[in-house]
């Protein structure tokens, strides 16, 4: 009997590949000889439609793309109009965004840390991941009215202001989540079979991530310190003292130490942005009817999974010409069959799940 | 990088570069909002690009966008083809643009930055734009026998065969 | 006592209660995995049907009945049929030489509380749950598709592997306990008064490990991932014969259990015999206090699901080979030693 290879499919359908993704392996026994992603099944043709809308209606579109981070994407495209219309974003409104995107990208590592254990076989801590997750998500619903798709931030500004109950509600539960972090951390950091599943698996170097235009965190675990919020900082980054948590070897246990170390990190951040609240205003007065003459910008934001980036085309009237997304998850995905390759197939699921993407955001 | 490169850390250095090396292939070069944009012709694309990787130290493709024309005046094709090209550590951002018609192809940017891969099969995918030398250029999104290139301004928004 | 019922009627009755006492072990057991998990996990699990959810087995078996019982069209009929029956089948079989507890005095006679007593009753146990990865092989095999063949070769390379520590570690009890019988190991430990998972821990432990391994439990479950491979070798089938492979699942768990319970941990023994001041912990039969112990080790398989990841294959196969087994090796040379010079 002789051993070929052969191709398996993995997904659409599946429980493991995060959204409706289809994975076509070329395997030879246990070992991956390479990976085609195939997309398009969560296409929704979002940049067509909202050429049809004005641009204050694409802001909960943009919801919908990253939906585990959806503050994010209201940032990216915001800033983004801002920035072709010249809009001046007020003080206190910059430092409410911080808290948002920050506290959102909390909630974003939050869930990836959970999905990402369970896929490996740690169930429990998919749930106490979440548990703390939904403290964060209650915020959300106080602030907002919605815990997922939240469009809390809009062109201007944020939606409605931080006021001192909400503040403390923030306070406190930045208070609770280092402890589920810990008993998070306690079951997986030096779990020997956690390690012996993540450390030195997927492994991508530090030129190889560059080359494959990786961004985010999985960029930054190969040792590559790029961080939009300290390379081009926006929205007062600059204001805040943070550290960019870096890995040496860029193998799936360093993402995992990099994204846990960006919540604490993240935390801190809010801490900063809360007792540096100015006052002032919560958003600046924009037209309802925005009309911004023609003209094109790009602007790139942080967000959890990597660079987020919007080119928004003007023409005079109060629809945009084009709105082109940069989508981190998209870039990175493209890295997924060289970290795979040599690897064994039970490692395939781990690699995709530390590039930590969104099919929302791949598939537009 | 070379030490002539390494001088010039500026932009309009770059611009200067580009013009010196490229002459003929650099059509206008401005500097909007903090950021280089220069217009080139579709055909030196690939040694542009080359250039500004491997010697201006442009380690990143950031995005390519097609903006689709149709029925605005002036331009060398129907559509624009804009590559966002950016300088880590430094953050020094530089836009390229190239206008292609219909139909017509523009060198590939494959051999140079591997991320562009998937964004020119978008490109393909949305709008119809050829990429010559590229390695896999097939629909992305739309299923393989899909009809037309929907981020064409004249593709309906609910699509054709009555949106099915 | 009538011929009839000593000869027909009491073995009927036993053999009618050892099929549903794994039976009932496996209705709580799922219970108990789904409570304890959530539990485990902060949340609360079933807990609607019947008083604090007792009720879910009930309704998760009556689900399970009535769902359409589809058969893939590329999957080899016979092997499809036959392989859920041959995993119930052999777990079930095994049971029958399981001792449960003490022997009962009714009036003159001694109710025995297992069904048949060999003198090699520890080596058909084993053999018959080798037999019921030909159930798992079967499966995988016949439904003619990937994943449940990728499944299948991964489970049977794991049991394969995992036998040989596993009967390492039992030979070494039968060392110390003279005998393959075991309800003469029972005995012994009874007459030595010290259980042979406390003469014995190293055996203990890689018998553990190798029994985890080989019913196909968490963390060495890769053979069904949930999250790799739908669900491994039996990702084909669906209703009664899917309830199958799960009670058969559930009954290899306890009949491993009453394994280690028998061989390491006295079977039906009170504990502290030699303890006058726990005299009164031998009023209790030696049934129940069997059941307690199952049931911690039945706990113990559940709170190891709900905390461990899974280990990756290669991982797995690397443990056994390069870790299990040197030691099992080692293990049962020195108590070879031991006995010897005794």
């Amino acid at each position: 009997m002789e051993l070929r290879e052969y191709d398996l499919n993995m997904g659409p359908q599946h429980p493991s590949t995060h959204g409706v993704l289809r994975l076509k392996l070329a395997v030879d026994n246990e070992v991956v000889l390479g990976v085609e992603p195939v997309l398009g099944y969560l296409h929704r043709g979002m940049e067509k439609l909202w050429e049809s809308l004005t641009y204050h209606q694409v802001v909960p579109l943009t919801d919908r793309l990253d939906y585990l981070a959806s503050l994010s994407n209201n940032l990216g495209y915001c800033l983004t109009v801002e920035k072709l219309a010249g809009i001046e974003v007020p003080g206190r409104a910059r430092y409410i965004r911080v808290v948002l995107a920050e506290l959102q990208r909390l909630a974003s590592h939050l869930a990836w840390v959970g999905f990402m254990a369970n896929d490996i076989g740690a169930m429990s801590v998919l749930l106490y991941a979440f548990e703390a997750r939904e403290d964060v998500l209650d915020i959300f619903e106080e602030y907002c009215g919605a815990r997922l798709t939240l469009h809390g931030i809009r062109i201007g500004g944020a939606v409605r202001d931080l006021d001192a109950p909400l503040v403390a509600r923030i306070r406190a539960v930045l208070g609770k989540v280092p402890d589920r972090l810990d008993d998070v951390r306690a079951l997986l950091d030096e779990n020997r079979i956690w390690k012996e599943r993540t450390v030195g698996v997927g492994r991508l170097s530090g030129a190889d991530a560059v080359a494959h235009g990786l961004t985010g965190p999985a960029l930054r675990a190969s040792g590559v310190p790029w961080d939009m919020r300290k390379d081009i900082p926006y929205s007062s980054y600059d204001d805040f003292d943070f550290e960019v948590p870096l890995g040496a070897n860029g193998d799936v246990y360093d993402r995992y130490l990099v994204r846990l170390g960006e919540i604490g990190q993240s935390i801190r951040i809010v801490r900063q942005a809360l007792d540096g609240l100015p006052d002032g205003e919560f958003a600046a007065k924009v037209p309802r009817v925005l009309k911004i003459a023609p003209g094109e910008a790009f602007h790139t934001i942080e967000a959890p999974k990597g660079v987020l980036g919007f080119t928004v085309r003007s023409n005079g009237t109060d629809k945009p010409e084009r709105v082109k997304m940069r989508s981190p998850s998209f870039i990175n995905l493209q890295a997924l069959d060289a970290m795979c390759r040599g690897y064994m197939f039970s490692d395939v699921i781990g690699i995709l799940g530390s590039l930590d993407i969104v099919l929302g955001e791949i598939d537009k | 990088m070379p030490e002539d490169a390494a001088d010039r850390t500026g932009l309009d250095g770059i611009l200067e570069a580009l013009t010196g090396r490229f002459p003929g292939a650099v059509l206008a070069g401005a500097f909007e909002r903090n950021e280089l944009s220069v217009r080139l012709a579709k055909e030196s694309l690939a040694s542009v690009l080359r250039f500004l990787k491997d010697e201006a130290g442009f380690n990143a493709l950031e995005d390519i966008a097609v903006f689709d024309n149709l029925g605005a005046a002036g331009g060398d094709g129907r559509f624009t083809v804009v590559y966002r090209l950016c300088r880590f550590p430094g953050a020094l951002r530089l836009r390229l643009a190239a206008d292609v018609a219909e139909g017509a192809s523009l060198p590939s940017a494959v051999p140079v930055y591997r991320s562009a891969d998937w964004a020119a099969r978008e490109a393909f995918d949305m709008f119809g734009v050829l990429f010559d030398g590229h390695p896999d250029l097939r629909r992305i999104y739309m299923p393989d026998d899909f009809e037309g290139h929907p981020l064409r301004k004249d593709f309906p928004l609910a699509g054709r065969n009555g949106g099915a | 006592m009538t011929p009839f019922v000593a000869d027909v009627l009491i073995p009927v009755g036993k053999i009618v209660a050892v099929i549903l006492y794994p039976m009932i072990m496996v209705v709580v057991m799922i219970w108990l995995e789904r409570r304890v998990v959530a539990l485990m996990q902060l949340r609360l699990g079933p807990n609607r049907v019947g008083f604090q959810g007792l009720a879910q087995p009930v309704a998760d078996a009556v689900k399970l009945f009535f769902k359409e019982d589809i058969r893939p069209r590329q999957a080899d009929r016979l092997l499809f049929n036959i392989a859920p029956v041959l995993v119930m089948f052999t777990s079930l079989l095994a049971f029958a030489f399981m001792p449960l507890g003490e022997p009962v005095r009714i009036g003159a006679y001694t109710l025995t509380l297992w069904i048949a007593e060999s003198p090699v009753g520890l080596l058909i146990v084993l053999g018959l749950s080798s037999i019921s990865v030909f159930g798992v092989i079967f499966g995988g095999w016949a439904a003619n598709s990937k994943y449940p063949l990728m499944g299948a070769l991964r489970s049977v390379v794991q049991v394969l592997s995992y036998e040989i520590p596993l009967g390492l570690t039992v030979l070494t009890v039968a060392f110390a306990a003279r005998s393959m019988d075991l309800v003469e190991i029972v005995r012994r430990q009874e007459s030595s008064g010290v259980w042979y998972g406390f003469l014995m821990p190293v055996s203990f432990v890689v018998f553990w490990i190798s029994a985890v391994a080989e019913t196909n439990r968490a963390p060495f479950d890769l053979p069904e991932a949930e999250s790799e491979l739908v669900a491994g070798y039996h990702t084909e089938y669906s209703g009664m014969k899917f309830a199958y492979f799960y009670m058969a699942e559930y009954a290899h768990m306890v009949l491993v259990s009453s394994l280690v319970v028998n061989l390491f941990f006295g079977g039906w023994l009170a504990p502290f015999p030699s303890v006058p001041a726990l005299d009164f912990l031998e009023v209790v039969p030696g049934f129940v206090w069997y059941l307690v112990k199952i049931m911690f080790f039945l706990y113990l398989y559940v709170w190891i699901r709900a905390t461990f990841p899974r280990y990756r294959f290669d991982s797995l196969i690397r443990l056994v080979w390069k870790w299990l087994i040197p030691l099992a090796l080692l293990n049962f040379l020195v108590v070879a030693l031991v006995r010897y010079l005794r």
